[in-house]
């Protein structure tokens, strides 16, 4: 049994059962569970993910050259992610070590487009009405059409942020979802100057709203010091990918992992052989893997991906603007923010930032209208690509025979890595607001703030269409229904 | 004067030259008849029905019927799309058809036909046959979840290439995809990459290998334009004759 605190209870039996089903503005499908002892003090929280994927076993015995438009299916909102991290892999398997420079910049455009996309999705979209209306605010206009009513500006920003950045991925990947842009050994287009035209023309556009949008998150803070501060923060350990130079690198680079404390666990470690750093733990309660640094154990090695420990751990970031918010970000409130749970949402916007002004460089980059697409070299029977996704270090791992069938794959994604560190979240904000009150939806969107934080992709989620309404149901401890609550 | 023979298709008259069939006449005439298995290089086969037209009050496939026993035709029917529609849905339902990851996704006759044609939904349960791949071959895949029995392979092999290298075995939902070798893999057929058979396949079964998602979202063969389009804008046009 694990000895974390408040995963599992001693005696459950005994205990009132809360569940938070399905959980709100987050990517895919998942639940909470607490356990209450009688006088409402909570005993156990869990982070439940319900679905099952099975993608790492279908794709067996397909060619290599269809998984990376095959897994993109994974996600309907980074789908760019899983494209570009299969062909990372499987790039090495046709023996392509080195791209040409026009490969690797369409690729990168790609991505920075699909980062600022998915970037603007969650703060606007999904968190935005918990920041600027309040956790516990009338959930009748907690939504983006309240955000709209009451901030037109701010939410007007946000949906032509995430437009740019989908037409982005439309020009490179050929559609705005699920497009077939890279291929192992290259890409199979690259940019016309008329669609460079189209893209320079509102750039500057974009990174002055994305710098708006760090601003309004650093105002936010200021406004609830004491909140922010707090809300569900945790020690964490923390990996990620930077470049050779210690540079924020969403693309590529080595694997660097960091205690709480700041100190080196690991640096610039070639992924290609992951597994020797990073394993992962399977748990009877949940669908979704718990991995760890092999060397500190599973009890003790897991740690936090994604924007908040990519803009901490670096050691700058490679455009001016995005840069300046960093040092800024690290040195507010004593460092104390850059700590934050809900520091998230202000590297979330930083990153947004850098994206912007990445693809500004990229458009003036002549090598974009370049027309040598293609490279490949000596084949390989196994590939790892790694690449950073919004969410966080994305790991694809394939082995393909001499048929070109794939034989084995391994996908370590994003909200995977971040799943311990959720959970403890969630406990944290648990026995911070909840511990011996009388919950109310209120109180209960305070867990799903703290999910949220995380922008986490449940089940890379795929099929999330329609509306998610949250249901509350109070149990007594023989399971029957004493009260529920649904908010449409 | 010679006056040149003709039928009547949805009230439009269209000439013809002995011998040659109500689809071929349409074509040449710029008329589209919907159409799967039938090829104009190879001999018509009438198995996939979609060309399915009324010929003089019955019902007959266009591409094995003769234009000379056509008075008149009726093609662009509801009643007609409707049937073209199902059988669409069927081909679909039959197989292991997943356009979204599918590499001749863009290029494949079958979900250009279904756009074409206006199909919407699956229609029917999916059967989810249990197909391996076939990927003995060094420079040709098979991939037999996406067959759809139309024999183009096994016409181009035998009238073009000169060769058996593929038939269809089996009889009602059994029939499926063989190759002519005794281990049963495409490896110990005589099968070439340059074969016109390998070309052919209208879905995604025959493929070569390692081109994949070569040609981007925009320049496949259907994000140009409509198969109707397409069908009307390849097919053989008749030589200008003097009718004096």
């Amino acid at each position: 049994m694990s000895t974390l605190p408040l995963e599992t209870a001693a005696h459950p039996e005994q205990l009132r059962r809360v569940v938070i089903e399905p959980l709100s503005r987050v990517e895919g499908h998942g639940k909470v569970t607490l356990l209450l002892d009688e006088d409402g003090h909570v005993e156990q929280a869990r982070l439940h993910i319900v679905e099952f994927r099975a993608f790492e076993k279908f794709i067996q015995g397909r060619p290599y050259w269809e998984v990376p438009v095959m897994v993109q299916r994974l996600c309907g909102i980074c789908p760019v992610s899983h494209h570009l991290a299969a062909c990372k892999a499987l790039d090495q398997v046709v023996g392509a070590t080195t791209l040409t420079p026009t490969a690797e910049k369409i690729r990168r455009l790609m991505h920075y487009g699909q980062i600022l996309q998915s970037h603007a999705l969650h703060f606007f979209h999904l968190s935005s009405p918990d920041l600027l209306f309040g956790f516990g605010s009338d959930v009748a206009r907690r939504n983006i059409v309240g955000v709209a009513a009451a901030y037109p500006d701010i939410a007007r920003q946000g949906v032509l942020l995430r437009k740019y950045g989908q037409e982005v991925v439309r020009h490179t990947a050929g559609k705005r979802i699920h497009g077939t842009g890279s291929v192992p050994g290259g890409v199979n287009k690259s940019l016309t100057a008329a669609e460079r035209d189209e893209l320079q023309k509102d750039i500057y556009q974009m990174i002055a709203w994305s710098r708006d949008a760090v601003r309004l998150v650093r105002k936010l803070f200021e406004q609830d010091l004491a909140t922010y501060r707090s809300f569900g923060t945790f020690e964490a350990r923390t990996l990620s990918l930077v470049r050779a130079d210690g540079a924020m690198d969403l693309y590529h680079g080595g694997l660097r992992a960091q205690g709480a404390d700041g100190g080196m666990i690991f640096d610039h470690v070639d992924y290609g052989h992951y597994w020797e750093q990073i394993s992962e733990e399977v748990k009877a309660w949940s669908y979704m893997k718990f991995p760890y640094l092999r060397a500190l154990g599973h009890e003790n090695g897991w740690y936090r991906v994604g924007p908040l420990t990519r803009v901490t751990r670096c050691d700058f970031i490679p455009t001016p603007l995005a840069d300046r918010e960093r040092r800024e970000f690290m040195a507010f409130d004593d460092g104390r923010a850059a700590l934050s749970t809900l520091g998230f949402h202000w590297a979330r916007m930083i990153e947004m930032l850098h994206a912007a002004e990445a693809i500004k460089d990229l458009l003036h980059d002549g090598d974009l209208l370049g027309t040598d697409l293609m490279t490949d070299g000596k084949r390989q029977a196994r590939g790892v690509g790694v690449i950073e996704a919004p969410r966080g270090t994305l790991i694809h791992h394939y082995r393909v025979d001499e048929n070109d069938q794939v034989v084995r794959a391994n996908l370590i994604v994003s909200t995977t890595h971040n799943n311990q560190a959720m959970n403890v979240a969630i406990r944290e904000v648990a026995r911070q607001y909840l511990d011996g009150r009388t919950l109310t939806e209120g109180l209960l969107n305070h867990i799903e703030v703290a999910v949220r934080a995380f922008d986490p992709c449940l089940s890379c989620a795929t099929h999330a269409v329609g509306r998610m309404p949250l249901a509350v149901e109070l149990l007594d401890a023989d399971g029957s229904v004493a009260d529920s609550m649904t908010c449409r | 004067m010679n006056q040149r023979p003709s039928f009547l298709l949805d009230g439009a008259e269209v000439p013809f030259e002995p011998g040659q069939t109500v689809m071929q006449a349409a074509l040449a005439a710029g008329r589209y008849i919907p159409h799967l298995c039938y090829h104009p290089e190879f001999t018509p086969h009438g198995s996939c029905k979609l060309c399915t037209a009324r010929v003089n009050g019955r019902l007959m496939a266009a591409c094995t019927t003769p234009a000379g026993i056509a008075t008149e035709v009726e093609s662009e029917t509801e009643e007609l799309n409707d049937l073209r529609r199902t059988l669409v849905q069927m081909l679909f339902a039959e197989g292991n058809h997943f356009c979204p990851s599918c590499e001749k996704s863009g290029n494949c006759v079958l979900q250009a036909l279904g756009y074409d044609l206006g199909v919407m939904t699956a229609g029917f349960r999916h059967l989810f046959p249990d197909r391996p791949v076939d990927a003995s071959h060094p420079e040709i895949l098979l991939d037999f979840n996406r067959c759809i029995l139309c024999e183009l392979c096994v016409r181009a092999a035998r009238e073009v290439d000169g060769k058996h290298v593929f038939s269809l075995a089996g009889r009602g939902l059994g029939k499926h995809l063989i190759v002519n070798a005794e281990s049963g893999r495409l490896v110990d057929t005589d099968v070439k990459v340059t074969d016109k058979a390998v070309e052919v396949c209208p879905v995604g079964v025959i493929l070569r290998k390692r081109v994949g998602f070569a040609t981007p979202i925009g320049a496949r063969r259907y994000d140009q334009s409509p198969i109707s389009a397409q069908a009307l804008a390849d097919a053989p046009r008749p030589l200008e004759r003097n009718h004096d």
